[in-house]
């Protein structure tokens, strides 16, 4: 579904990716972990078209797509919540959601998807009217990826959806991950901090560190990886 | 009674022009400094099509008259997204103030480039007759039909545009990219489209004031737009700058202003520093305006 090569990133002097390349393979929910600044969320942009690669390739369902802007993506079918959730928070929960529909043209299918993440966020149904700035961290964060699935996308990239929020809550949104995956059969990208959650749910898991893949195992093995263990899973 | 038509008439056109301003920085967060100019363009415009549509509508008729705005509309609103893609877009990543003193130069390019005799040269032209001369008597005031019509205008533009922006899906496309262009990008929105669009818009809404303001006026020149622009930003910032009735609102406040304060005898020389003193006073106790409300500036 979708495959990185030798992408290389840069901001002004300083290199951010140094030639990563990483598979998603179609319907899995694969894992990018690291510490801070390792480059998780630099990746996510550059294969959404928020930053240009300076080398490499992002292909989405074999096509090269490293030269697209983010608004023709999103019309390939790559959809991406962002880090910090970006909600429009000027906007009311249903135009939030609306938006994520924004280049689509089929008013039914748009009806049944608005039915599909109200059931899996029923608290968003509750609180359409609202303003989205008004939302808890958490409900952002369901707004954020409910808004994102509302394109209708073939692969999610979703940055950090543990960042910010209630503890109680993190649990909530990675079962809601897990069962978005399940019911659509969606392709997802995942980048996370809290490594031990997100090598729970996946399938597949890479490990960054300073802008280079250091690792990349199926995530039960990355789970009991010595290294990992000791790096991002807090030791024992 | 003829005072306050005389102010709601003035005020009406500042308040289209504060609306011009008031989209452009609603959704860019950006003041374009050549929206006065736009206005004069829209009045030259106006100046250039009327005797050609005269034949067609009849000479000073209600029909010639919203003939030629609309064409002026379409002429400015084409000029407006040209002078976006030209001067505004290749600066979209800089710092703010960049594109703002660029906008002042494309502002002085357009004041002065037009003064040159090949454009328009710099001596005061009359403005066709669009209108019928005589006057209407309505309560005891006796009104110019150009100053029955403008205040329909603009509360007829100030519901539609209210309309645009909150109920279609271009408008909700445009308060998305005002509150961040990358999210709106992920969403499918192409940020260059919505940007032309809304220069198009407020540059269209220019030109209706220039027509307008042209008939009320003696006589049309390339310096015309600077005082109503002035005075019309001054309005979308004290109605609370983002806010289309926040602009109509001001606009008023200061045409009436300025018509009541003109109108008194010993201080009518005083008039513009009077209107801003009020101005200043206002915005000490309401710094982001009187509709707008206090927000933390995104770093």
């Amino acid at each position: 579904m979708l495959e990185v090569r030798d992408l290389e990133v840069g901001y002004g002097a300083i290199t951010a990716l140094h030639g990563i390349s990483l598979k998603v393979e179609t319907g899995r929910i694969v894992t990018l972990i690291g510490a801070n600044g390792a480059g998780k969320t630099t990746t996510l942009r550059a294969i959404s078209g928020l930053l240009r690669a300076r080398r490499g390739q992002v292909l989405l369902e074999g096509l090269d797509v490293t030269r697209c802007a983010a608004h023709e993506l999103v019309a390939r079918g790559l959809a991406h919540s962002p880090e910090g959730r970006m909600v429009f928070a000027n906007l009311s929960v249903i135009e939030n959601l609306r938006m994520g529909a924004y280049l689509r043209r089929d008013a039914e299918g748009v009806k049944r998807d608005l039915e599909f993440v109200y059931g899996v966020f029923p608290r968003l149904q509750e609180r359409l009217w609202q303003q989205a700035g008004t939302l808890s961290g958490g409900e952002q964060q369901m707004l954020a990826i409910g808004r994102a699935l509302m394109s209708r996308p073939k692969c999610l990239l979703l940055d950090e959806p543990s960042l910010g929020i209630a503890p109680k809550l993190v649990q909530t949104i990675f079962q809601k991950i897990v069962e978005i995956n399940r019911q659509l059969g969606l392709t997802i990208l995942l980048v996370e901090q809290s490594a031990h959650m997100a090598l729970e749910i996946s399938h597949y898991g890479y490990v960054l560190e300073t802008g280079r893949i250091l690792l990349e195992d199926r995530a039960e093995v990355l789970r009991t990886n010595a290294r990992v263990r000791e790096a991002y899973l807090g030791g024992g | 009674m003829q005072q306050l038509v005389n102010g709601l008439a003035l005020g009406s056109i500042y308040a289209l022009i504060a609306l011009g301003y008031t989209m452009v920085y609603g959704v860019l967060r950006f003041i374009n400094f050549a929206h006065a100019d736009l206005l004069m363009l829209g009045a030259y415009a106006g100046y250039f099509v009327a005797p050609a549509l005269a034949p067609v509508f009849g000479e000073a008729s209600y029909g010639l008259l919203a003939a030629t705005v609309f064409l002026a509309a379409v002429a400015c609103a084409g000029v407006g997204a040209g002078i976006e893609y030209l001067a505004y877009r290749p600066l979209r990543n800089r710092p703010k103030l960049t594109v703002l003193i660029t906008a002042i130069g494309v502002s002085l390019l357009m004041e002065f480039g037009c003064q040159h005799p090949a454009v328009f040269g710099a001596k005061t032209r009359p403005f066709p007759q669009l209108l019928p001369a005589e006057q209407i008597h309505f309560l005891g005031a006796t009104v110019s039909r150009v100053d029955m019509v403008i205040p329909l205008v603009t509360c007829g533009l100030l519901m539609g545009l209210w309309w645009l922006v909150q109920r279609t899906r271009m408008g909700m496309a445009m308060r998305a990219v005002s509150f961040n262009q990358q999210a709106a990008a992920l969403m499918g929105v192409n940020n260059n489209r919505v940007i032309s669009f809304t220069f198009a818009l407020g540059s269209a809404l220019a030109a209706v004031a220039g027509v307008l303001y042209s008939v009320r006026a003696s006589g049309i020149d390339p310096l015309m737009g600077i005082r109503p622009g002035l005075i019309a930003f001054s309005a979308a910032v004290v109605g609370g700058i983002g806010d289309l009735a926040g602009a109509v609102l001001g606009g008023l406040l200061l045409g009436m202003l300025e018509t009541y304060v003109g109108g008194l005898p010993g201080v009518s020389n005083y008039r513009d520093a009077i209107s801003f003193g009020m101005l200043v006073v206002i915005l000490l106790v309401r710094p982001s305006g009187l509709l707008g409300r206090a927000q933390v500036e995104k770093v």
